[in-house]
């Protein structure tokens, strides 16, 4: 596939090399030195790093100021954004000011309903969805025009991407799904946290039938276990999430002293098993508040040292 | 339909505090048959509040009256001369009708005795749902004849979310997820392929975020 924009991602994914990215939350209040940190902590170990946009709809630092500490700093980011939150202007606004900073890569997402988060009596906004944010920003990119039709000087220039959910329901239409982000202009796909693997690769040869995985750069989702409690929270109340019970027991039957430690052996493990499935072409490792495990599963996975493009 | 929900009687006895000559106003169409604000509901409500009075040792006269429809003149001129006598009146109607009431009666209070909830229609006695936003242009061609702006909690044009499971929206077990109906009506009429194409970003300007809307229509106008 040609390279269409400066990404990093986008080059190294184009080069047929396995990509890794990472994603980091900012944090609830205004000190940007947690993303720095986590920034620092993982820089070497990844080429990218997504910046969440107020995740579970919980209010935190703005992923667009984040991403541009990351950029500050040298690192790659992808900066996340939800439909919930903003209506058409502020959206398109915050693209350009994200390409100002030269920020090339960004994920579409509709974002978790604000039930979940601190401000469950708020409004949502949903003036476009993820499919037609992803068809803006092509649009912004490729055409140079905003959504009235006007030209933009200067247009970002932004690798672009969507999430998949392999296991939500109902499973006869995730593949279309995904062929359905891909006509809307995906470039690339972070799937859900994958831990059904049989599932999972089941999905990729429904990709693969319809040849889905040759229009888009698939990363395979991949969230380490903490603990027993993590993983039956998980699987029981987290939406659109699939934990076998294999892995709830396999931790169970661990020592909790070992349990973290046995979260990452099985991270590991699906790695190994995912770089077999043909279609794959990278990894995205969301160790939600443990950041610090990343350089030790891309070390331990076989997947450093990154490719310098 | 409108769909309304009744106020708790301590709500509706706070606000007609101060006022002596209570009128419980009902509305006799959407409201009451979703049982919240019918002209019989408007006649239980004034003798709760009668019983509340009383027990409160308050001096107030509540009565009761209603009309077939709070949202046209022509009902009204039966009820003048009982909206004259309250010195406070509780509409029963949805926010439609309480307003289009105080619009007639410029000098008389007025109070809401209901919650209007959505439009929407009766499942089975006692359920109701709702089914419209009144977007202003409809999609229902696009969706298989089901509203993913009323019945979605995020109003995807091209769903369903990630959260979807089992048939059920990720706000709730006890919702459906718009986007599994429209996908199993789509199946069931052998249509399943149309799930692919995008529906284009809506013009939301026959919406709410287009301001207050109005229908004009020379060919009725009387
Ligand atoms: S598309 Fe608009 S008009 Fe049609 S049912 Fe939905 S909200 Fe109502
Ligand atoms: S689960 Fe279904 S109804 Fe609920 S927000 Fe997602 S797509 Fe909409």
């Amino acid at each position: 596939m040609n390279v269409k924009t400066p990404s990093k991602l986008e080059k190294i994914l184009a080069s047929g090399q396995l990509a890794v990215t990472s994603e980091c939350g900012p944090p609830r209040g205004s000190d940007p030195e947690g993303i720095i940190k986590k920034g620092t902590m993982i820089k070497e170990y990844v080429d990218a790093i997504n910046i969440t946009d107020n995740q579970t709809s919980v209010t935190r630092l703005c992923s667009l100021a984040s991403c541009i500490r990351l950029k500050l700093m040298g690192l790659e980011p992808v900066l996340q954004m939800v439909t919930r939150d903003r209506n058409r202007i502020a959206l398109q606004s915050d693209i350009l000011g994200a390409a100002s900073f030269d920020i090339f890569n960004i994920l579409c997402l509709s974002g978790d309903h604000q039930s979940f988060g601190d401000c469950a009596t708020g409004q949502n906004v949903h003036d476009l969805d993820s499919m037609q944010l992803l068809q803006v920003v092509r649009r912004m990119r490729d055409e140079g025009k905003f959504i009235g039709g006007e030209e933009i000087k200067r247009p970002p220039r932004m690798f672009v991407g969507a999430a998949a959910n392999p296991f939500a329901d109902p499973f006869e239409i995730r593949v279309p799904r995904l062929a359905k982000k891909i006509a809307a202009g995906a470039e690339f796909i972070q799937t859900q946290c994958i831990y059904n693997l049989d599932r999972f690769e089941e999905w990729m040869k429904r990709v693969r039938d319809r040849g889905l995985h040759e229009k888009v750069y698939i990363l395979a989702g991949l969230t380490p276990m903490k603990s027993a409690g993590m993983a039956k929270y998980m699987k029981n109340r987290v939406p659109g999430m699939d934990v076998p019970d294999e892995v709830v027991k396999r931790l169970s039957g661990t020592p909790k002293d070992k349990q973290a430690d046995e979260g990452i052996n099985i991270c590991i493990e699906s790695i190994e098993r995912l770089k077999q499935v043909e279609g794959v072409r990278g990894f995205h490792i969301m160790a939600i508040e443990w950041e610090e495990k990343v350089p030790e599963i891309v070390q331990r996975a076989g997947l450093y040292p990154r490719p310098v493009v | 339909m409108i769909v309304g929900k009744q106020k708790s009687i301590d709500e509706v006895w706070a606000m007609i505090q101060g006022y002596k000559k209570v009128l419980v106003f009902g509305c006799n169409t959407c409201v009451a048959v979703c049982h919240a604000g019918g002209n019989k509901e408007a006649e239980v409500m004034a003798s709760m509040l009668r019983m509340k009075a009383k027990q409160e040792n308050v001096d107030i006269d509540i009565q009761d009256s209603g009309i077939e429809r709070q949202c046209e003149h022509e009902f009204f001129e039966s009820v003048t001369e009982r909206i004259e006598w309250a010195d406070a009146i509780v509409s029963m109607a949805c926010g439609i009708g309480v307003q289009f009431t105080a619009e007639k009666f410029s000098t008389k209070p007025l109070m809401p005795g209901i919650n209007t909830t959505f439009l929407g229609a009766t499942e089975k006695p006692g359920v109701w749902t709702e089914k419209c936003q009144a977007c202003g242009n409809c999609i229902l061609g696009m969706t298989a004849g089901i509203c993913p702006i009323a019945r979605c909690a995020k109003r995807l044009m091209n769903g369903p979310c990630g959260g979807s499971t089992k048939g059920k929206c990720e706000i709730s077990k006890d919702l459906d997820c718009a986007w599994q109906l429209i996908i199993d009506r789509l199946t069931a009429l052998n249509r399943l392929n149309e799930y692919e194409t995008l529906i284009p970003i809506k013009d939301w300007s026959t919406d709410r975020a287009g301001g207050p809307r109005k229908v004009v229509r020379e060919d009725v106008m009387v």
